[in-house]
This record gives structure tokens, sequence and C-alpha cells, in this order.
């Protein structure tokens, strides 16, 4: 009876929307770029969102400060999240993994901080945010902006639809990328490396160089989600890059299993649906006053997505390391 | 001498800041202004204070804007919106002689409304200390009072960060949840300070203090100690201790802490709210002089107190037999289980233990600042610089790391601005790794 109140075919529709939209082409981009890091080469990143913010940025910049043509504006941002690799990687690729989780978690901290602090404010326009740099991008949109494009229930305006494009076709041919370097000799070293990286070296293999190239190609990756970000939101904004991103971004890899090429997308359409759901449904239950606005406010439905987040990331890491799809097997957790 | 104590008393009397009338304001446009004014030595009249940095923050502790008063004084911030600001004055840049008269109503808060110019109290009196010359450049009054403030910021991170370093040492496991336990203990002293033994049983609400009408800080204090330990006991006795048992590996393992601090932190939002507040008792203190620094008597007794902590934790790492089996396992862990120590035990004292020393520096950092949801991680952050430039794994290490960044950290405010004081630690964490990867006092063979 309380339930009949709910509207599901306006949550279904949500869910579906956001399980193909941007937000879940964007997460899905970033977990690949993760998957290149702690999948294949054993690195532990849990500042992917400093690459991100790299990226968007690069881009951002690109155009509001040297207008560069928008293709040059791509290559800018990852330009921008090679060298944080690069910043990054230098000082704890020779060290122990624990000492990269350290370094990148603060890392990724450090682009935010600096990137909305007044100090830099002629250059990022602080936490305003870059916004100006779209216009190039969208002279290239084929769609018509006013007209609205989907399939049934599911339907996005034309600008928005030009993003959620870019962006698959992005993730797509970065999962081509990887399923082609992963089985080229140079992914194999990578594998070898993540499983033994005394027996790597034994073998002649300079595993500070192979980690350092999966550094930058899983950061670049990284970058371009926050670039398709930036482009399907129009803006940069800083406090978009806050720290618990990256471990979203964490629990969409290993929702559909670490090590497997196809992943990170299976799992950001899963994640990205299943949040929505238990968001659209908590916010109605509220709304309705099911659950009584002693126990929950509205403004606080929005927080039940860190709980979601932080709980399945620790149970699945215990009882289900291997995601949904993954095998035992390509579970590199303890790998250096 | 004479001449000083008639100025004090004269600007006492006469330097609350005069409010900016509100003005006409902009459509949609948020903003908080006020005047700062002091009272002129020379000429005895009240004037504005230019170039004074002041600094605005948002809920999350976020910084909105930082600016410098005009040549009146005056200053106005543009918000992005309704909402609840702090205001912070940088106290360094007021006029020679002049300091904030409630240092503790530094940060202020500010609560603006849709359109709302905000204004806010700023008032003055004269601090005039010994030392200082009378350039506008770097004083000596500067200096010694960014130190005493960051020696008191570096012993509250020592204090978090000799937990987090004896867990990575005995266990090898990062604990990334390790803020959350630094926010666990000042909201629990939060929570016992404000609603007493009531805010945990309902029950005893009308019963008098402390069961129910809240009760002193220094009481609440203890029992946020007790509760940080039982959050430490409990993560090993009821996550680690069996990931251990089951042979989780170590990356796991530390997933989960990541995963536990984002339960925890938002479980925090949730309970707390996104509004920092102070503690109920010692808020409104104003500061003593002690030879050239000004210092208020409850960072006096915090920082003392860290000081004492700290040696009893030396001296029981050192003298007990607890403690030097704390550090046999932290040492080499087969070789100390094999001369007959129960590791297990040792593992689940020193997460106790951590949780204890972490619940305490929450407390501190609370009365030190504000209490906060999300300070644990900004806090953490800290806490690792202060650990890997010690040497990770070291508790001595953790104590001296921690120390030099609090004193780097604020020191470094008269270089680089306020908002961005943090960054410093940060970038100082990774220059180490090049430089000297095992820290000041770490070994080599640590680092792996």
């Amino acid at each position: 009876m309380i339930l009949a109140a709910i509207d599901w075919g306006f949550i279904f529709d949500q869910t579906i929307t956001q399980a193909i939209g941007l937000n879940a082409a964007v997460y899905a981009i970033a977990a690949i770029g993760l998957n290149v890091h702690f999948g294949y080469a054993g690195l532990l990143n849990f500042g992917q969102v400093g690459f991100v913010a790299m990226g968007a940025y690069g881009m951002g910049l690109s155009i509001t400060l040297w207008n560069l043509h928008p293709l040059l504006a791509v290559v800018g941002g990852m330009v921008f999240a090679a060298f944080f690799a690069l910043f990054l990687g230098v000082p704890t690729l020779r060290l122990r993994a624990d000492y990269l989780a350290i370094v990148t978690i603060a890392a990724a901290e450090i682009v935010r901080l600096l990137a909305r602090s007044t100090a830099m404010r002629d250059i990022t326009r602080g936490a305003e945010g870059l916004n100006e740099f779209i216009g190039p991008f969208r002279e290239y949109n084929p769609f018509n902006p006013s007209l609205v494009y989907g399939i049934g229930v599911i339907d996005f305006r034309g600008t928005e639809f030009f993003a959620i494009v870019i962006g698959w076709v992005v993730a797509f041919l970065a999962v081509l990328v990887v399923w082609l370097l992963m089985r080229s000799p140079w992914g194999r070293v990578v594998k070898a490396i993540r499983e033994d990286e005394d027996a790597a070296l034994a073998l002649g293999k300079n595993a500070y160089y192979y980690k350092m190239q999966a550094l930058i190609l899983g950061g670049v990756i990284g970058g371009f989600a926050g670039m398709v970000d930036a482009i399907g939101k129009a803006t940069v904004q800083p406090d978009f890059f806050v720290a618990p991103l990256t471990f979203f971004f964490w629990l969409v890899l290993i929702l559909g299993g670490v090590g497997k090429v196809w992943s990170p997308i299976a799992g950001a359409v899963i994640y990205w649906g299943l949040i929505t759901f238990v968001q659209n449904l908590g916010r109605q239950l509220v709304d309705e006053g099911v659950v009584p606005t002693s126990v929950m406010d509205p403004s606080q439905v929005d927080q039940i997505r860190f709980w979601i987040v932080g709980a399945a990331l620790a149970l699945l890491m215990v009882f289900r390391p291997q995601g949904i799809f993954g095998s035992k097997e390509e579970m590199a957790l303890d790998a250096r | 001498m004479r001449r000083r104590v008639l100025h004090m008393a004269l600007v006492t009397v006469a330097s609350m800041a005069i409010l900016l009338p509100a003005t006409a304001t902009a459509q949609g446009g948020e903003s908080v202004t006020s005047t700062i004014l002091y009272d002129d030595a020379e000429s005895g009249e009240r004037i504005g204070a230019p170039g004074v940095l002041v600094t605005v923050t948002d809920e999350n502790g976020e910084i909105v804007s930082e600016t410098e008063t005009d040549d009146a004084g005056v200053f106005l911030v543009e918000l992005p919106g309704p909402g609840i600001y702090s205001v912070t004055i940088d106290p360094a840049t007021l006029p020679e002689g002049v300091v904030l008269r409630n240092p503790d109503r530094n940060p202020a808060v500010v609560t603006v409304e849709a359109g709302q110019q905000a204004r806010t109290i700023v008032a003055t009196g004269s601090g005039e200390g010994g030392g200082g010359g009378g350039e506008s450049g770097i004083t000596l009054r500067q200096v010694s009072q960014l130190t005493v403030e960051g020696l008191k910021l570096g012993l509250f991170i020592a204090m978090m960060a000799i937990g987090l370093s004896l867990i990575f040492g005995t266990t090898g496991l990062v604990n990334f949840a390790h803020g959350e336990m630094i926010g666990w203990g000042m909201l629990i002293a939060y929570l016992f300070n404000f609603y007493g033994l009531a805010g945990a049983f309902g029950f005893l609400q009308s019963w008098p203090a402390p069961f129910g009408e809240g009760m002193n800080l220094i009481l609440a204090a203890l029992l946020a100690i007790l509760g940080g330990a039982a959050m430490g006991w409990s993560f090993d006795r009821f996550v680690f201790g069996p990931l251990r048992k089951r042979g989780a590996g170590l990356i796991s393992q530390m997933v989960v802490t990541i995963g536990i601090s984002l339960v925890l932190r938002y479980f925090y939002l949730f309970g707390f709210g996104g509004t920092p507040r102070f503690f109920k008792d010692f808020t409104a203190q104003s500061a003593i002089k002690l030879g050239i620094v000004d210092i208020t008597p409850k960072d006096l007794v915090t920082g003392f107190l860290s000081i004492i902590v700290l040696v009893g934790v030396g001296l029981f790492l050192i003298y007990a037999r607890m403690g030097k089996a704390m550090r046999a396992v932290a040492d080499n862990r087969d070789l100390a289980e094999s001369s007959g120590i129960d590791v297990q035990r040792v593992i689940r004292f020193v997460w106790t233990l951590g949780g204890a020393l972490a619940g305490l520096g929450g407390v501190f950092l609370g009365l030190a600042e504000q209490v906060s949801w999300n300070i644990g991680f900004r806090t953490l952050l800290l806490v690792f610089a202060g650990v890997i430039l010690g040497g990770l794994g070291t508790a001595f290490g953790a104590l001296v790391g921690s120390v030099i960044v609090g004193i780097g950290i604020q020191v470094s405010t008269l270089f680089v601005p306020t908002e961005l004081k943090n960054v410093g630690a940060l970038v100082v964490l990774i220059l180490v790794l090049i430089v000297r990867p095992q820290g000041i006092l770490g070994t080599k063979e640590r680092v792996g």
C-alpha cells in the first residue's frame, strides 16, 4: 500500500538512463586506467582522481589560456596526465606498493587544493572552475542541440548525447588498446612484474621503466575520463575531484573484476544502475514520509551512496575479491 | 613599561571594530564583510588596519576566498551562495603590536542567507610584545609565534602518527581509516560534552549532569580516549584479526580500511552534520603572553598534556614489557614470535593504543580548531607526511617527523598563502621519498 505511492516507472527510467549515461562512461574510462595500474601492473593507485583532474584541467586550460584547437587541447590533457604520472612515479615506483598509495592519495588532494586556490586564480579560476572552453567543442557536435535523442524511455538532449557518444567511444577504444597491449610482449612483462618483480628483474627486464610506462598509460586513460566529463558538463569544477571519487572508481573496477579487460565497463554500468536505483528509491521513500524525516531528511539521501560504496568495497574485498566476472587467478592483490 | 600598561588599557577599552553599515545588496550576491580597526599607538586614533589577510572557508573547510583588507581596513568577500562560512583573520598580518581580542572567535562562523550581505565582528587589542622590529618584513615575533603554533600542531599530529606507525610496523598495514579514529574521538567528546551520558543512553536524559545535561570536556575527553581505544580494539578483534587469520593480503586489507573510512566518515556527516562547531567548554579564551608569543591557556594545557602523553608512550616503548614486545614485533615479527612473544596479543594492544591516542588527538584538534565531520581525512594526510618524513614503522621517527611537519606548516605561512600551507607539507612528503625514502629515523631495509 505504501509502496504503491512510489513511482517505479520513474525510478527505472532514471536507472537505465544513468547506467548508460555520461557518468557511467566517465567512471568506466577512469576505471580502465585504474585497471592498467592495479589489475595489470599491480600499482596501488589511490589517487586516480588526480589524473582525472589533470586531464580535465589540461584540456580546459589549453583552450582558455592558449586558445588551441580542440584536438590539440585533448593532447594537452594527455600531456598533463602523463606529467602527473611522472611526478608520482619517479619518487615512488622504486619503493614498496604502499608508498605509491600514500603519495597518490596525497598528490590528488594537492591538485585539487592548488586548482581551487586563490593563488592560482588567474589560471584555474579558483573555486569557480573553468567554464569557457566548451565553445570550440560544440562546433563539432553533429547532433542538433535542440532535439532530444533516444529510444523508448531513454532520452538525452543533443549536447548531452554528443558527450555520451564521445564517452563510450573513448571507453571502447581504451578497452581495445588495453586488450591489444596486454596480449603483446609488453603486457606480458608488465604482468610478470606484477606477479614476481624479482623474477622479472632476473630476466633482465627493467621493472622500474615498465611500471612507469604502465603508470603513464593508465594515468592518461584516467585523464580522458576527466576530459569526457568536462565536455559533458561544459565545466571543470575543482571540487568534483574529491578524494572519495577515486574509491568509486575502485569499486567499479572490483565489481567488474580486477584484471579483466571488460570489467570496468560492466562495473560502471552496474554501479550507476545500482546507485541511481537506491538513491531514487530512498528519495521517494523520504518524500512520501515512509522514512520519517527524523531518521533521514532529503538532503541526507545523497550520502547513502558513500555508505554503499564503502561497505561494498570492504565486503567485496573480503568475500569476493574477484568481483562479478573476474577469476581468482587473475586477482593480483598482493603483488608489489 | 608604564607607557605600555597605559597603552594596553586604552586599547582594550576602545577597540571593538565598528560594523560596516549594510549597503544595498546586489541581487543574489551573497557576501561577507567587516572592517578591522585598531588603535594606532602613535596618534591614539582608531584607524583601519590595511593588508590583513582574511580567509573565508565553507562548511567543508574548503577555502572560498582569500583576500586582504583595503586601506580603510575593510574587506568584502563574494560568496558562491547561502550557507555557513568561517572567516579567519591571519593574526600575523595585523599591524605590529595588534592582536585579536578573541583568538577563539577566529575563525568566526557566519551564517549567510540568500542574497544577504553578512557582517562579522573583528575585535582587536594590543598585544605588543618585546621583540619584533619596525619593518614590515618577517619579524622574530611572527616566527616564534608560528613556531609555537606549529609545535602544538606537530605534537597533535605525533599522537596520531605514533599509532599509525606502530600499526604499520607490527602488521605492515597502512591504516587509511586512522583519520576516522581521530574524528571518532572528537565526536564522542562533543556528544558527551553537550548531552552527557544521555547522548549515548537516552533514558538518562532527565538525570543531572554528568548524566543528563552534558559533562565537563575533561571528563568527555577521557571517555573519548576510551572510545578511541574501543574502536581500535574492535577493528583488530572483528576485522583485521580475522582477515589475518584468513591469510588476506595486505593490499586487500588496505582497501578494507578505505571502505571502513568511507562508511564511518559519511556516518559522521549523517550524525553530526556538515557545519563545524565548537566544544561547549574552553572556547572563548583570550591569549596570555609568554615571552614574545601569545598563547591561549587551552593551547598551553593541551600542548603540555600531549608532551606528557608522548613522553609516557616513549618510556612505555623503551622500558615496559609490552612496549619492548611491540618494538620486537615491529623489528622482526618471526623472530619475536619464535622467542615466545604472543604476536596477536601485541597487535591487538597496538591497535587499542593507536585508537586511544588518535581519540585524544582528535579531542585536542577539536579544541584547537573546530569539531567537524571530515577533519580526520584532512589530518590523515598530514599524519602521513609526518610518518613518512620520520620513517614509516618507527614510533620515534613518527614523533620527530610530525613535529617537523607541524612547525613547517605553520612557519611556511610566512611565505606561502595560508590556504596552501598543507600543500607544502604534502610536497615535502614527495620530496622526502626521492631523497631519503626511509625517512629520518628509518632503516634502509624497511623500504623494500
